[in-house]
């Protein structure tokens, strides 16, 4: 799927400070009757995000007017449950690029990084010092740096490196896609089936 | 030669590629596609002029949205049938077997790959649900994907995959009466957490697993998921063998012989090394429920919910959103909480032996009047072996009634909702917020369990009354 190229984001980060955010949370499963990938930030953390009437819910963070920016900084164990990736299109059409965690689900993890979205594991000290950030001054700014693999507290100048794939990390910064890839190994595959 | 685990022979003989500093490129000898997570995936194929890379390799089925009661009529709700419509038109289109609402081969896809055979061991298996770990029970890999991954197979039958750390966990001795595949899951997440298991692949072993039927094990390696792990196992043995042979798609005379002396070599060598390995006492189970809003909150059911000592911080803040959100109090008894509805079914609980257990269960006893109960059966065939096994009198005659199969209410996407605020024990494989449907409050049980819950009205230890 084409996504943006990914290189550096300054941005200020919105926090989540609840652990085990599930898929169903990120996107409730009613949500999920689209045949099109259009429209899913909408109801992005839908459930939490407004009443049943559909006003809005005050006091989360997305209806905080406070808060706004590209990053999303979550809890431990980030995008647990389902293998829909609606939550990381819902996420992504939101308006984020980054997601930040002391600890992502693999199936959400692999799903962002398949659609343009970072994850960015930082350690639960760091993961800290973020929220804290954000809380000191809710347009606190932070860098993401891809090439450096380095996210930066602004304000503080602290920063933490981060792991990516080398793979992964040239398709996010190229805007590729697996699909080409493996479509250019067709005569690879055939081989394979008869050996 | 270096000793490999059951994992590793079967993950090692997929790869086609290794890509450098990246991930595997993993063949994918079966793929299963449901209407929910497909139809952007074959959008992606039409955008890039591709075709199906190898369509016989692949099986549809509509699940996560079809109703559960007068299945012959359309579709009422319109983004459903629509979704129902554009996976037979995207099968059709390009020479996929697509099992239709209503044809002798409807029902969960979890359900229906074993029943047909189509689930073998030694193979690697994807579908684009996270309950795709369900088919590790007959000693494959298998796991769920995105629809990226979806896309990607359908275009060339591969997956780009890092390969997962190995876990072992075993589970020794028996388990004891009324304690089920269910419990021991629940059980194992209730100590690994939610997310204990993330980043690995499981294999099961132990003579309580290798106990276990068919069906049971179906039952742990499906939630395997839930402690976060990828996909769960069991290596193949005589019960593996006797479940698949005459299946439709089981191999058949010599090749039957071949296929099963090639499956006979499936197991862990004796000094492969696993990355974790755990191990539990199959008598320290017993029937087992959640409390709480993810799986690993859960506790024996003559337990009481645990208290806030000794947590601090996040965990403490957790824990205690989620118990407001169930209406529980840390400390309290489980057992004797009010329920209002029962869901027996799932790619978790929804096969024939599940309705046998919770049919020889509330035989002669009478289904509770404040329980409203949803019986879905996993998939048409088990439908049709409920009927031929006279099990519908005696949940007829105890007060309930069978419906129609399909995902139904374990997470919601049709009509069978569970209203806010009211509690349900569910045979399923989820109790997030909103799981079964805006405010449903969630309890994770065997059948057995849930059974007891049906005909007394409260959570019952099923033990009891055996």
């Amino acid at each position: 799927m084409a996504y943006d190229k990914f290189n550096k984001i300054i941005s200020s980060a919105v926090p989540l400070q609840i652990e085990n955010v599930d898929t169903d949370q990120i996107i409730p499963a009613r949500f999920l009757k689209a045949v099109e990938r259009k429209g899913f930030g909408d109801n992005l953390f839908r459930d939490w995000r407004y009443e049943k009437n559909g006003s809005a819910k005050e006091g989360f963070p997305l209806n905080n007017k406070n808060y706004s920016g590209k990053i999303l900084v979550g809890a431990k164990n980030f995008g647990s449950g389902s293998s829909r990736e609606h939550a990381a299109w819902a996420i992504y059409d939101y308006g984020f690029r980054v997601v930040v965690s002391s600890f992502f689900a693999d199936i959400f993890k692999g799903n962002a990084l398949n659609n343009g979205l970072l994850p960015v594991v930082v350690t639960p000290d760091f993961l800290q010092k973020i929220f804290d950030a954000i809380e000191t001054d809710a347009n606190a700014i932070f860098e993401v740096d891809l090439e450096k693999q380095k996210f930066t507290i602004s304000s503080t100048g602290e920063s933490i490196d981060f792991e990516i794939n080398p793979y992964k990390k040239h398709c996010l910064q190229n805007g590729l896609d697996d699909i080409d890839y493996l479509v250019d190994l067709k005569n690879e595959i055939a081989a394979f089936e008869v050996a | 030669m270096t000793a490999k685990t059951l994992f590793d022979k079967i993950w090692d003989a997929h790869v086609v590629k290794q890509v450098e500093d990246g991930p595997n490129v993993l063949y994918i000898d079966r793929h299963f596609i449901h209407e929910v997570t497909s139809p952007v995936a074959f959008l992606g194929l039409k955008n890039r002029g591709l075709p199906v890379f190898r369509p016989d390799k692949t099986t549809a089925t509509p699940d996560h949205n079809v109703p559960t009661i007068n299945q012959h009529l359309s579709v009422k709700d319109e983004l459903s049938r629509h979704q129902l419509e554009m996976l037979k038109t995207n099968c059709t289109e390009h020479g996929i077997v697509h099992h239709d609402l209503g044809s002798e081969g409807h029902g969960i896809v979890h359900i229906i790959g074993p029943e047909m055979g189509l689930t073998q061991p030694g193979m690697d298996i994807v579908c684009g649900d996270s309950h795709t770990s369900t088919h590790g029970a007959f000693g494959a890999i298998a796991f769920g994907i995105g629809t990226s991954e979806v896309e990607m197979v359908l275009a060339s039958q591969c997956i780009m995959q890092p390969k997962p750390k190995k876990m072992k966990i075993t589970v020794n001795g028996k388990i004891g009466k009324g304690v089920s595949a269910k419990d021991i899951a629940l059980y194992i997440i209730s100590k690994i957490s939610a997310s204990g298991g993330t980043g690995y692949f499981i294999e099961y072993a132990g003579s309580a697993i290798t106990g276990l039927s068919m069906e049971g094990r179906m039952t742990l390696c499906n939630l395997s998921i839930e402690s976060g792990a990828r996909g769960g196992m069991i290596a193949p043995d005589e019960t593996t063998f006797e479940y698949i042979k005459g299946r439709e798609f089981a191999p058949k005379g010599a090749d039957w012989d071949k296929a099963l002396a090639t499956w006979k070599e499936l197991k862990t060598d004796s000094d492969a090394v696993f990355d974790t390995e755990l191990t539990y006492d199959a008598a320290d189970i017993e029937p087992m429920i959640t409390y709480g809003t993810n799986p690993g909150m859960g506790i024996g059911v003559s337990q009481n919910i645990p208290t806030t000592e000794g947590m601090g911080g996040s965990d403490k803040t957790t824990f205690e959103k989620s118990l407001q959100y169930m209406g529980f109090a840390a400390g309290d008894s489980i057992k004797g909480k009010t329920v209002d509805y029962v869901f027996l079914g799932s790619c978790t609980n929804g096969r024939i032996e599940d309705f046998r257990e919770f049919a020889a269960f509330v035989k002669g006893k009478e289904k509770a009047p404040n329980i409203t109960a949803w019986l879905v059966p996993g998939s048409k065939q088990v439908e049709n072996q409920i009927r031929e096994e006279g099990l519908i009198p005696i949940l007829e005659e105890a007060g309930f009634e069978l419906r129609q199969p399909g995902c139904s209410a374990c997470l919601a996407m049709n009509d069978d909702k569970i209203p806010t605020g009211k509690y349900s024990v569910s045979t399923s494989n989820r109790n997030f917020e909103g799981r079964q449907g805006p405010g449903a409050r969630t309890l994770l049980a065997s059948p057995l369990t849930a059974a007891a819950a049906a005909v007394t009205g409260v959570i019952s230890d099923p033990r009891e009354m055996m």
